[in-house]
């Protein structure tokens, strides 16, 4: 590329006018094309979270077992015997929309590097997915691709997938969410961070060869979509998960000895971002001689080179003594290993290519002139709530639609492709228990992780909305038994340009941070994706949320299958609330009301009543209550508890002040079913508490052949049909 | 008892079969590098699961080209005992140490789900701490699982009774519903003639612990421990090939 530089090409590179002038100033003079290309992909909203900046900094992200929090590649929470969690969650949703496949399995190899950079083996993948309407063709080929993407990265690398979530909704007709995240764990002592540091330490380049995939992705991450993104395929990058297991295994070897000095992956923006950001994080300088990059292609540029977003490749900064050695351990792993560069104390960021300098920025301006907008907002209106709306078709009958609609169907079509068994240590997998429990290597403890968040709540009150994903990642994780620790975020939302759109943005990140605040569980890492928009028409607000808790005994952990002889507690108070409810939206078709009101003190003193039983041993299971409502969430039990036990649920419990169908599918927050063999013992706990607890039925062997679910007006439904029901749509829809 | 364990670059499930190994030996497997080109004081070789040089070309046929699987061909010719799980059942194949072939499941989709196996013989020092024809339960976790090999082959494996598990039902069926990845005669694993191989696609040492699920694979690794305790082991056989054990 030898095209001259003008305010043009800066606009095609996504740099506004202002922006331009900036560098202009920064420079001194007209930028090289590589130095465009770097201010361009260092200023994109990807990278420099120039709209979402100052909100993001209200957000709480300190506790005492909080030991980094935003700012390192990933957060790292104490979790006890000197260990370390070490977690985060990041979108891949504009690739994952123009090549699913790839876009997913690269999206999978990123957050595995993020975290594996930072000294920690990866034990856990989990994801958060959103399409749209599934009558789409479009919508079936993207959930094909993306399940495959996820699957063939995460079974390949040997890193088990263990939990999720999946909605559906024509906001994503065009623009679906990918959202994955990754837990490791690592000794407190040996946490590897970006900071480089040593006038003269060599820079290393290890892992894959460098090639033109993923050129200014970080770019295409940050703007909107036009009907012509099948063009932008060449900018999507392209996975090979068996180079990243080898690199984990190479860098975790490497961590072991005392040879590293600073690390980061080359994740969005390449070579580009990982340099200028260990180099800047370090107030050094850093020198870069391109000719020694491992090239897969002849002929590549420097701008080429810089903007490469090439996958499963990382920066170290070594000890110069320990080369030879750290070398040594890549070959043994066949992989590229290459000295680049060097440490220099000039504050520059400098780039030869055979023989001339192609970019030489000074980093402080870099970093700290990058764009920062407090962009105007107007904030949404909060819907009324919504009067009671009459039940057209009885209990039975909502039930059964409800399991099989798209939101609700059993997810085991997908989560059967994910390995989730690989590393021996998962003790709670997909659909067993509200999170999913993996122990931690050599210890009796156990993690406790979910992904969370209710996008149409966000849509009618992204300030309720914000803080609901919140709490029912922190219901979540207590319904196993865990404590809740921390949080990372992956705030998803359209055009920040748009006043409307950044009133959602200030108004979600407000009703989180809130919700972190009152239950004490910090926000330590995080992505934010804007821009989610095909055509003009916006995503609905997604703030995903990605959960950790620890239980320090893992025989504790809770599932959600009863056995025969328990009896079924509700614990928390109910009010009808159908607004923005599953059963509104799937029994009277309409997407209106507020969504259900979030008490943080009747959060916290529920769920901290749950746990305490937990830990008492006195629950047998326990499931929080959400998307549809509490005979949702019995029916999930039932489901569970069979078909090895072939027991059924009788339920007795008549509601007296709410007509059935807004007790029974009201999505009411702070709730929790318990079972429990000990009826009267978590009663008269919860009595002395002043928790709302409610007997509901029992659960009993089958007598006349199948297991029932039994209402309260007597009509029963098989458990075979329930399943049925559950199991329809992915069924149909793939077979 | 000595096991050891091969490693391929791609492997992913060595420490899963590390720890069953070392819960029912009482001390650790050894770790062999595959540039390695003998097997000393090895009694077991191990290959485990995983995706061995990226299941490129063909899953398992580029690590069974590989100089240690040669000094495993001389293992086996020497008698010595091989358990190939999931890709090591693949690259078993591949190296031609057993017959057969692994191939795309039936339904062109990775599962990652509980089967039920059935235990075809006992007489093993793979199997002799299960009971001939009990069903037990084991995680699988693979893309390319359904085995394949000539009709003549078939029946000869059927006929010396090599078939040493089968996917059935709980109940112990081995019905086309049990046979998730749509397998030859529902075959999960099979033996070599001097019943000192075996290769199988489900992952009994995802379940040796009550935690995680159950102990259904743990019988695997009890009966390997009494390799080496050479009258106590033959005396197992013996009783099981009369009907008893």
């Amino acid at each position: 590329m030898t095209q001259p530089v003008t305010p043009d090409l800066a606009r095609s590179f996504g740099l506004s006018d202002a922006e331009y002038q900036r560098v202009l100033a920064i420079m001194g003079r007209t930028p090289s094309l590589t130095e465009l290309g770097i201010f361009s992909v260092m200023w994109s909203e990807h990278c420099s979270y120039k709209s979402s900046r100052i909100w993001l900094k209200t957000l709480p992200t300190t506790a005492p077992w909080v030991i980094h929090g935003p700012g390192e590649n990933a957060g790292v929470v104490d979790i006890g015997e000197g260990l370390a969690a070490i977690f985060k969650m990041e979108s891949h949703n504009h690739p994952s929309f123009i090549e699913p496949f790839q876009g997913a399995a690269t999206g999978v190899g990123g957050i595995l590097r993020d975290v594996f950079t930072m000294g920690a083996r990866p034990i856990a993948n989990l994801n958060a997915l959103r399409f749209g309407d599934p009558s789409l063709p479009v919508t079936k080929r993207v959930v094909d691709g993306v399940v495959r993407g996820i699957g063939g990265y995460g079974n390949c690398v040997g890193v088990p997938t263990v939990g999720g979530e999946t909605n559906f909704h024509p906001a994503y007709n065009g623009n679906p969410l990918v959202n994955a995240m990754t837990v490791g764990i690592a000794a407190q002592d040996k946490i590897f961070l970006s900071a480089a540091a040593g006038l003269g330490n060599p820079v290393v380049y290890v892992g894959s060869k460098t090639g033109r995939d993923g050129i200014h992705g970080a770019t295409m991450a940050s703007a909107e979509f036009a009907a012509d993104s099948e063009e932008k395929r060449p900018t999507v990058q392209v996975g090979d998960p068996f180079i990243e297991k080898l690199l984990i295994e190479a860098c975790l070897e490497l961590m072991a000895t005392d040879a590293i000095v600073a690390i980061q992956d080359m994740g969005a923006a390449g070579l580009t971002s990982s340099s200028v950001e260990m180099a800047g994080k370090g107030g050094v300088g850093i020198d870069l001689d391109l000719d020694a990059v491992p090239q897969r292609e002849t002929g590549m540029s420097a701008y080429e080179m810089m903007l490469s977003e090439s996958q499963e490749r990382m920066l170290i900064v070594l000890n110069p003594a320990r080369e030879a050695m750290a070398r040594a351990i890549f070959e043994k792993w066949e992989l590229d290993f290459a000295v680049i560069g060097h440490i220099t104390d000039t504050g520059r960021i400098v780039v030869r290519h055979q023989g001339r300098i192609e970019a030489d920025i000074a980093l402080q301006p870099l970093a700290d002139q990058a764009p920062l907008y407090e962009r105007p907002y107007s904030l949404p209106t909060r819907p009324a709530p919504l009067s009671l709306p009459a039940d057209p078709i009885g209990l039975d009958a909502a039930l059964l639609r409800l399991l099989a609609c798209p939101d609700l169907a059993a997810k085991n079509w997908i989560w059967d492709q994910y390995d989730a068994t690989v590393g021996g240590q998962t003790i709670k997998r997909p659909g067993q228990a509200d999170a999913a429990i993996v122990r931690i290597p050599g210890t009796q403890r156990a993690l406790a992780l979910t992904t969370d968040c209710t996008p149409r709540y966000c849509a009618a009150d992204p300030e309720q909305g914000g803080a609901q994903a919140i709490v029912e990642a922190w219901r979540n994780i207590t319904a196993t038994g865990a404590t809740p620790l921390a949080v990372t975020d992956n705030l998803n939302f359209g055009n920040p340009e748009k006043p409307a759109i950044m009133g959602q943005i200030v108004a979600a990140i407000r009703g989180m941070g809130a919700a972190c605040r009152a239950l004490d569980f910090p926000i330590v890492s995080g992505n934010v994706s804007l821009y989610n928009e095909t055509e003009g028409q916006p995503i609905l607000p997604t703030p995903a949320i990605g959960g950790l808790g620890v239980i320090d005994s893992a025989a504790h952990a809770t599932g959600i299958a009863p056995r025969h002889g328990d009896h079924l507690i509700l614990i928390g108070a109910t009010t009808g609330e159908l607004g923005q409810s599953l059963w509104l939206r799937e029994i009277l078709h309409r997407e209106d009301g507020a969504p259900p009101a979030i008490h943080f003190a009747a959060e916290r003193a529920n769920g901290d009543f749950v746990r305490a039983q937990i830990h008492a041993g006195h629950v047998t299971a326990c499931h929080d209550i959400s998307d549809g409502g509490l005979l949702i969430a019995l029916a999930e039990m039932a489901l569970a508890a069979n078909p090895v036990a072939g027991l059924g649920l009788t339920l007795t419990h008549t509601p007296l002040t709410l007509p059935p169908h807004a007790f029974w599918f009201g999505e009411d927050q702070a709730r929790y079913i318990i079972a429990t063999p000990h009826p009267a013992r978590i009663l008269a706990a919860a009595s002395a508490a002043a928790i709302p607890a409610t007997q509901l039925g029992h659960v009993e062997p089958h007598q006349h052949g199948e297991a029932h679910l039994t209402l309260p007006d007597g009509k029963a439904i098989s458990i075979s049909a329930l399943r049925s029901a559950n199991q329809r749509f992915f069924a149909e829809w793939f077979a | 008892m000595q096991a050891g364990i091969i490693l391929f670059p791609g492997i992913n499930r060595e420490r899963d079969i590390a720890i069953a190994l070392e819960s029912s030996l009482g001390h650790k497997p050894k770790l062999i590098w595959h540039r390695e080109t003998t097997l000393t004081d090895i009694d077991l070789v191990v290959i485990p699961g995983g995706f061995s040089y990226g299941d490129y070309l063909r899953a398992g046929a580029m690590a069974a080209q590989s100089p240690i699987m040669r000094a495993v061909a001389d293992h086996a010719a020497r008698g010595g005992y091989v358990l190939g799980v999931c890709n090591g059942f693949q690259i078993l194949t591949e190296a031609q140490l057993l017959p057969g072939a692994l191939l795309r499941n039936q339904s062109l989709r990775f599962l990652s789900m509980d089967c039920h196996l059935r235990v075809e013989r006992s007489d093993t020092v793979f199997t002799s701490h299960y009971q001939r024809g009990a069903v037990f339960r084991a995680p699988m976790a693979h893309g390319d699982g359904n085995y394949i090999a000539a009709p003549a082959t078939l029946d000869q494996l059927e006929a010396e009774n090599l078939i040493a598990l089968r996917y059935v039902t709980p109940a112990g069926e081995a019905t086309p519903e049990a046979n998730l990845n749509g397998s030859a005669r529902n075959i999960a694993g099979i033996l070599s003639p001097n019943l000192r191989i075996l290769g199988l696609m489900p992952h009994p040492e995802n379940l040796i612990d009550p935690l995680t699920g159950g102990t259904d694979g743990k019988p695997l690794f009890d009966s390997l421990a009494t390799i080496g305790l050479a009258t106590i082991g033959l005396a197992s056989i013996g009783l099981a090939s009369i009907g008893i054990a």
